[in-house]
């Protein structure tokens, strides 16, 4: 079943690529995914420390080199979120007007290269899916995309593969670390060997240094962060929906299933220049934020920021606060599709998105109005939605640290500074949703329609998400739970 | 079963080149290209002969041929490297004969030679890799470089191919007189010519490793001058440029294959040498640096993958300074296969428009299958995953993270995003839009621009093997790894 997930995807996008028919073969095989990702979550033991449904290809014995997949509870969410928002992706992108078949094979490669990358238990293939991802986001961009396409494709590009090859060699010496009887690209086997003290605090250190630097350059982590608005304001909406919504969640969840496990020590020696870059993040980046002067850009930004807030919860080293991080990753993936997918049908009607020439524009398209309005309290944290879930467990883990420290510490003041974050992200996404959707509405628009029925579809299905997910965010902490108590309990 | 032993093969190979260049004289008759599907067959069958070869190592006391021919598995597994990549030599050069013929207007007579030239190559790079003995290295590199002297400048009426001859000639001969020259001074030193026996000599403490390392350090720059290492690169771009293009990918990928299997043995011998290591690790950074960073403006296809030639070359380097025969060989391979690949495109498109990357725009609609084919050669050369190339630099990289040498991998992750941008460059051309509409005005004038190139049914079975390896390897690495364990 995860096989099928990974392949459903590739499969379809060949098919489309040879002929098949891009719209419907590309809708068929996410419902499918989506099915399968269901089923999964379904059948899920919950209480369960392990991979399930694990299958194992070995491709070099001498390596320990295998092409292994299985889930536990965190991979499993991230698999959720992948198809739901593919899903939404692919239906939202309607009729292309150039090479159909192509945008379409594109989208489904990028799905299939993050989920191939969420479900492979093998740190080659985890790497391995993650870049197959690139060159579609290269193409989706240069191709389809809007404004200065050319320079953001290529800052995205190279900015990538820079970052995904420090992580590489951040993965090699995890690999090395171990002692050679042992050496394993297995995640298990790391973990049973990290669990033993195998990798030593020094080694800890340059692998998490490594790890923080490649993650981090695939997350938009401040300072790392400069392609994201440019590439996420060019690219075609439902390229930026997959990327800002799931792609770039693969730095998180490789900081959430490497770098927290395997090394604590490294942890503990960066955690004041994490602490730094984070609160760049929320801060500087949320500053600038309120700057801008198109809707792209602003949600360009605010996806950077939002970053922060997960790099907090994960810097907690706390279960409370790692599992908000998994919990926000979850969240902001969803709110992040749903207005970017507004604000690229936003783009498609009027051609533009600068804020001073919008205006008024709920009277005439009420639904996109209030679906977008879900999108902006989501995003700020409103109770009721799931992002206010994982924010609220992420400022209390971290608040309460994961390590004893003395009075005040570090990490009380650094929640307190990220706290205004949510003040900050209030301020532009209130004041980009009265520019766009209220006050007076410039003549030129008074013919605009509001959305058809059929694009109806995918924004209720990210609006149910969000909401389902926001009233029951329990279900989904069983889940991920067991994932975290193994080892932040033992390194306690 | 009849036994085969490893120099009967040089021997077959030889003999095989010469019945082509008999025939060539006095069957006049027959269309050339004939003689192309012969030696094709003919290499097919020695290629599949050498996997009954048994190899074995060299002896310490052996005597007399055995001194100096070694019939190890490093050398069995390179053999067969030059086989397979003369054979997609000779192909890309049936795909090129339009264009050597048209530089001798008024007959044939140049083709058979062009197909027979490449076969004593072949021979003197197999030859190369048994070679474990300095005067048998330097037959043997004779052999090669003297064909290429021919090849190089084949198509002479070219004046920008006659450039390319003369500098390779004079930069050539050149190398020659270091690599003697060095190993004049490593006899004198050692008093022994085979590269074990001056490993022993050297561990001796009575001989006199300055002037040892001396002759080494000649002997370095002959060697960096064949596999194009800064600062002995001067002569490729040109060369590469001018030279017939099945030619530049047979000097791209077999020189400088051979190459490296020489550097490989002779530094074994001089391991003793810490000074050497240091050397190669300095060569490596200056080469990485100067290949990509001159890379990056290029415009013309085949002069960028020139350059990509010398990058690739510091990448070898690394695996090289890390003593890591299994990544260099591994790196090898892949390199042939993507190199092999981009040249044959190039070649094949190159003579319906031209060797421009603008020449490629468009190409993903003219022709997706020429197209399709770039793309994974690019993407291989770029080192994306699921491809050959990223297992080599995988390795490559694992070897050089194993020995802790951050000064090559801090380069090294310049490099390779330098290599994105350049790479991905073609990709653009072929795929994205943008620049088609000069070609519609274009194609007012001549309307085969925009219509799809014909590929030849041989060079579509050619492209497709190429691309299936290349893929096939980048999933599945075993079959290699496999034939290169305990080398």
């Amino acid at each position: 079943m995860v096989l099928f997930v990974i392949f459903c995807p590739i499969a379809a996008a060949v098919l489309i690529l040879v002929g098949a028919p891009a719209r419907k073969t590309a809708l068929a095989a996410s419902a499918l995914m989506f099915a399968a990702a269901l089923f999964l979550f379904g059948s899920f033991g919950y209480g369960q420390r392990d991979f399930q449904h694990v299958t194992s290809f070995t491709i070099s014995p001498d390596w320990r080199l295998s092409f292994t997949t299985g889930v536990d509870g965190l991979s499993l969410i991230m698999v959720l979120l992948a198809t739901i928002i593919t899903l939404a992706a692919v239906w939202f992108a309607g009729a292309i007007e150039k090479y159909e078949n192509a945008f379409y094979a594109c989208l489904l490669f990028i799905s299939g290269g993050a989920i191939g990358a969420f479900v492979s238990i093998d740190l080659f293939f985890f790497y391995a899916f993650h870049e197959l991802a690139l060159i579609p986001t290269f193409f989706l961009i240069g191709i389809w995309g809007t404004g200065n396409r050319v320079a953001a494709a290529w800052k995205i590009t190279i900015y990538l593969a820079i970052g995904s090859f420090i992580l590489l060699l951040g993965l090699i010496l995890l690999y090395q670390s171990v002692e050679p009887s042992s050496r394993s690209f297995d995640i298990r086997a790391l973990q049973a060997a990290a669990s033993m003290g195998q990798i030593g605090a020094e080694a800890q250190r340059h692998i998490y240094l490594l790890l923080l630097i490649g993650f981090g350059i695939l997350v938009s982590l401040f300072p790392f962060h400069t392609w994201a608005p440019e590439a996420y304001a060019s690219a075609p909406a439902p390229a930026a929906m997959l990327h800002a919504g799931v792609l770039k969640k693969f730095g998180v969840y490789g900081f959430l299933r490497l770098a927290i496990p395997l090394l604590p020590e490294g942890a503990r020696h960066w955690s004041n220049l994490l602490m730094i870059l984070l609160l760049g993040n929320i801060i500087y980046i949320g500053l600038v934020t309120i700057a801008q002067k198109r809707l792209d850009w602003m949600l360009g930004y605010s996806s950077v920021m939002h970053m922060g807030y997960i790099f907090l919860g994960i810097a907690s080293a706390g279960i409370l606060g790692v599992t908000g991080a998994a919990v926000l990753m979850f969240a902001h993936g969803l709110s992040i599709a749903l207005l970017f997918a507004l604000a690229g049908e936003l783009r498609r009607r009027t051609g533009t998105l600068v804020f001073d020439e919008l205006g008024g524009l709920s009277r005439l398209m009420p639904f996109a109005g209030l679906a977008f309005g879900f999108g902006v309290f989501a995003a700020i944290g409103l109770p009721g939605f799931a992002n206010f879930a994982g924010e609220i467990m992420i400022f209390f883990g971290a608040f309460k640290h994961g390590w004893k420290m003395e009075g005040f510490h570090s990490f009380q003041i650094a929640t307190v500074l990220a706290l205004w974050g949510v003040v900050i992200s209030t301020v532009y996404m209130l004041r980009a949703y009265r520019k766009t959707f209220m006050g007076t509405m410039p003549e030129q628009w008074k013919d605009l329609a509001d959305l058809r029925p059929a694009l109806r579809v995918p924004v209720t299905l990210l609006v149910g998400a969000l909401l389902c997910y926001g009233f029951f965010p329990q279900s989904f902490v069983r889940m991920v739970v067991p994932t975290f108590r193994t080892y932040l309990t033992v390194n306690r | 079963m009849m036994r085969i032993t490893a120099p009967e093969l040089e021997i077959a190979v030889l003999v095989l080149g010469m019945a082509i260049l008999m025939v060539e004289a006095f069957v006049t008759k027959i269309d050339k290209r004939t003689l192309a599907f012969a030696a094709i067959a003919g290499l097919a069958i020695v290629f599949l002969a050498s996997f009954f070869v048994a190899p074995f190592p060299p002896q310490n006391q052996a005597t007399g041929f055995w001194s100096f021919y070694s019939a190890d598995r490093l050398s069995i597994f390179f053999k067969q490297f030059a086989l397979v990549t003369t054979i997609f030599v000779v192909i890309m050069m049936i795909d090129y004969a339009p264009v050597v013929r048209s530089s001798f207007p008024t007959s044939q007579d140049g083709l058979g030679e062009f197909f027979a030239l490449p076969i004593f190559t072949c021979a003197g790079l197999m030859y190369l890799v048994s070679a474990i003995d300095f005067v048998f290295i330097f037959v043997s590199l004779e052999l090669v470089t003297i064909s290429f002297y021919v090849l190089v400048s084949f198509t002479r009426r070219n004046p920008v191919t006659l450039e390319a001859g003369a500098k390779y000639l004079v930069l050539s001969a050149l190398s020659t007189a270091f690599i003697v020259y060095g190993i004049a001074w490593i006899f004198g030193v050692t008093g022994q010519t085979n590269l074990q026996r001056i490993a022993e000599a050297l561990e001796n403490p009575s001989t006199d490793r300055g002037a040892a390392l001396l002759g080494m350090v000649f002997v370095l720059v002959a060697l960096g001058f064949k596999i194009a290492a800064v600062p002995f690169q001067i002569w490729v771009p040109d060369v590469y440029q001018g030279a017939p293009t099945p030619v530049t990918a047979y000097l791209s990928v077999g020189s400088k294959a051979a190459g490296f299997v020489v550097l490989l043995r002779v530094l074994q011998a001089f391991a003793t040498l810490p000074q050497a290591q240091r050397l190669i690790v300095l060569i490596a950074v200056l080469t990485l640096i100067y290949g990509n960073l001159a890379a990056l403006p290029q415009t013309n296809l085949k002069r960028l993958l020139a350059y990509s030639s010398i990058a690739h070359a510091g990448y070898l380097l690394i695996g090289v300074v890390c003593f890591d025969g299994q990544a260099v060989s591994f790196y090898l391979v892949a390199y042939l296969l993507m190199t092999l690949l981009s040249f044959a495109v190039l070649i094949i498109v190159a003579q319906q428009t031209g060797e421009e990357i603008s020449d490629f725009d468009g190409l993903g609609k003219r022709s997706p299958f020429l197209a399709f084919a770039m793309l994974i050669g690019m993407l291989s050369l770029a080192g994306l995953p699921f491809t050959a190339g990223f297992f080599g630099k995988f390795f490559i990289f694992y070897a050089a993270v194993l020995q802790r040498q951050i000064a090559l991998i801090a380069v090294g992750v310049i490099a390779v995003g330098c290599g994105f941008y350049y790479y991905l460059k073609v990709v653009r051309a072929m795929y994205w839009p943008a620049p088609t509409a000069s070609y519609s005005v274009a194609g007012g004038q001549s309307g085969d621009r925009i219509d799809t190139i014909p590929v030849s049914g041989l060079s579509r079975l050619a492209l497709s093997v190429l691309i299936i390896a290349t893929i096939w390897l980048g999933i599945y690495p075993r079959s290699i790894l496999d034939a290169l364990k305990n080398l």
